[in-house]
């Protein structure tokens, strides 16, 4: 189990854009925050989630 | 009001220290922060800073003033056309006569950021569309490992103020807003809400270079 935005989420094994791709999200509006650093989008499909992660994924809204 | 004399460079210092101290304002002075987007936040953010001494701003911006930005950008009903650096820079230049201003008056991309942020300790992220914001947390996290970056999201519509917050995200990344209001979803932006999600980015701002980094 690891923690994605708060939520204990079975996702061990699986890299981010993968779970970034199940979950729904629009890789071109967020950031992706795991164990305290950003993540860059050219390492999502390279970083792999391992067993006790603290990730969050910050949807940005639109307004100026 | 053309002949009225304008305070010198030593006056306004002497003031700044009267009110926010002298080691405060050293340090402000010392600083150089990036801007980028001038619209209901970035131009609300630059007064603020302008105001307290920063030493030097970095303007980006590629927009023109907009009759309906009028309601909570810091713009003047005779600047409507003007390119918002332009006209920023103009309205900045009569209450903080003496920072440094850099304006630049184009687009910011994943390509010139780089040569754009370079100088900057702090970047102020002030996009309105969600894809830019994601955009710059990405150039500004992975390119540039000495800076920090103060971004916003969520401050559209006519919810409490309350809901407006910083939040430190890593060591690098602070993100002020209430996270879900989106102004794609139709429900406007007020000068208020969104000002005060500017003065929350300006303080974080000045927190972080008064070596202040926790929320």
């Amino acid at each position: 189990m690891l923690k994605i935005n708060g939520e204990n989420v079975d996702a061990a094994g699986k890299t981010i854009a993968q779970y970034l791709a199940e979950a729904g999200y629009n890789q071109v509006r967020i950031a992706v925050e795991r164990n305290g650093e950003i993540v860059p989008k050219a390492k999502y499909g390279e970083t792999v989630l391992a067993e006790g992660d603290c990730v969050e994924v910050v949807n940005f809204v639109g307004g100026g | 009001m053309d002949c009225r004399p304008v305070p010198s460079r030593e006056e306004i210092l002497a003031a700044l220290e009267k009110k926010q101290g002298g080691v405060a304002t050293a340090k402000l002075q010392a600083a150089t922060v990036a801007v980028c987007g001038l619209g209901g936040l970035g131009s609300n953010i630059a007064i603020s800073l302008a105001r307290s001494g920063i030493g030097k701003l970095i303007l980006i911006d590629f927009d023109t003033v907009d009759i309906t930005n009028l309601h909570r950008q810091q713009y003047k009903v005779t600047q409507v056309g003007l390119p918002k650096a332009e006209a920023l820079l103009e309205n900045l230049k009569e209450v903080a006569p003496y920072v440094r201003y850099e304006v630049h008056n184009e687009k910011v991309t994943a390509e010139n950021a780089v040569r754009l942020l370079a100088d900057a300790d702090i970047v102020c992220e002030a996009f309105d569309r969600a894809d830019a914001k994601s955009m710059l947390v990405d150039v500004v996290l992975e390119r540039f490992p000495q800076k920090t970056l103060v971004a916003a999201s969520g401050m559209a519509g006519f919810e409490s103020g309350n809901a407006i917050r910083t939040r430190k995200l890593t060591e690098r990344f602070y993100l002020c807003g209430d996270g879900k209001s989106d102004v794609d979803q139709d429900i406007g932006l007020t000068a208020p809400r969104v000002m005060l999600c500017a003065a929350h980015q300006a303080l974080t701002v000045i927190r972080l270079i008064l070596g202040e980094k926790d929320v």
